[in-house]
């Protein structure tokens, strides 16, 4: 896939696992109420280490397959990178310090659960986590507009998604499935009218 | 609890580790089934406060599972339920992760990545919405919740400010009642 002349600014990588282990472990410290919103800030716009269109595919893969998504996220971007060594390293850097930080929250929360202002700080965090994911997903809708099958089929797909899941409350499984296998084949089709089969 | 009590329970996490298509909290109504109203080892309280407490904690939102675990059977719990949800979904991510970029230049893999991209947004958009109906819902919290989300994005898509701050200000919203 070639980077488009607008987003041409040369991608960096991380140096070592080192600088693995803490990038993941810095933008995994930064993440309440979900870590994705900092995960693009992060390796998208701080360190340069993704471009908006390799993120979002990253996030599409690692959303259709089972298990948490920014793990998987950390292990494929740690594989590509370091193989099996970077996968760990970044799954490490994402998951032991906030372990420590949760576990320890837990052991203090039942005291405190009660006091108002406690609850209240939570409705606020909460409502700011939801602000968070939206801006996300909105900071990343523009790569519809490289998207084979058109812009406008992409956005549709999108809505339908957001519809079926958001609203009628569909399993996963068959958005997935259905809207998923669809948008597959549509873009299938389109690639292969563009340009010669491989 | 005993060992095969516990063994049980990391057994269970294994299976909807795999069953976890779209994050692990979409397998939070099974857990649910599971340690509350089959194994008795929670109450419903202790169900709803464990996720309260991981989304207010930083760190990625599957460690509501090893806060599940620690509150089921302490520190094993905790490294049963945790290791259970991470291990199948691992092995089975890095395996098709290799797969696919070996064939990344393929019309089958370029289909794949980029028919599922928009889901994807779709998906986004989709979670910012469920967790921003608890608060839209209450007529109480409505409007302060509202602004909270717009000012959030406003920022986030025009500043380059980090997102820790955003949530500290969330807080303090919420302390001073605003929320």
């Amino acid at each position: 896939m070639s980077v488009p002349a607008a987003e041409a600014a040369p991608l960096a990588a991380p140096a070592n696992l080192r600088e693995l282990f803490f990038a993941f472990n810095r933008l995994s410290l930064q993440g309440f109420g979900g870590v994705l919103p900092v995960a693009q800030r992060e390796l998208v716009e701080r360190r340069h280490w993704l471009d908006k269109q390799q993120f979002v595919e990253m996030l599409a893969v690692s959303q259709v397959l089972p298990g948490p998504n920014v793990v998987n996220l950390a292990l494929m971007f740690g594989d590509r990178y370091f193989g099996l060594r970077g996968a760990m390293t970044a799954l490490a850097g994402m998951m032991l310090a906030p372990l420590l930080v949760v576990l320890l929250l837990t052991a203090l929360y039942g005291q405190y659960s009660h006091h108002p202002l406690v609850s209240g700080a939570l409705r606020g965090m909460g409502a700011v986590a939801a602000g968070l994911v939206i801006s996300t997903a909105l900071k990343l809708l523009p790569t519809v507009h490289r998207n084979p099958m058109g812009r406008w089929l992409a956005l549709a797909f999108a809505l339908l998604t957001f519809a079926a899941t958001a609203l009628l409350h569909w399993p996963l499984v068959w958005v997935v499935l259905g809207l998923g296998s669809l948008a597959m084949l549509l873009t299938w089709y389109r690639l292969g009218r563009r340009e010669p089969p491989k | 609890m005993t060992g095969a009590e516990l063994f049980g329970l990391f057994g269970h996490f294994l299976l909807l580790s795999l069953l976890a298509v779209g994050g692990a909290i979409t397998t939070a109504p099974d857990m649910h089934r599971y340690l509350v109203t089959q194994q008795h080892w929670l109450s419903d309280a202790q169900f709803t406060s464990s996720i309260a407490i991981a989304q207010a904690a930083p760190g990625p939102n599957v460690l509501f599972v090893a806060v599940l675990g620690w509150n089921a059977a302490g520190p094993m719990g905790a490294f049963a339920t945790t290791a259970g949800i991470l291990l199948p979904s691992t092995v089975l991510s890095l395996w098709a992760t290799r797969w696919g970029s070996q064939r990344r230049e393929t019309r089958f893999v370029r289909s794949f990545t980029n028919g599922l991209t928009p889901l994807t947004l779709g998906l986004l958009l989709a979670t910012g919405w469920v967790l921003a109906e608890p608060y839209v819902s209450v007529a109480q919290y409505r409007w302060g919740a509202i602004a909270l989300i717009a000012v959030t994005v406003l920022v986030m898509v025009r500043t380059k400010l980090s997102p820790m701050w955003l949530v500290a200000l969330g807080a303090l919203a919420g302390v001073l009642g605003l929320v």
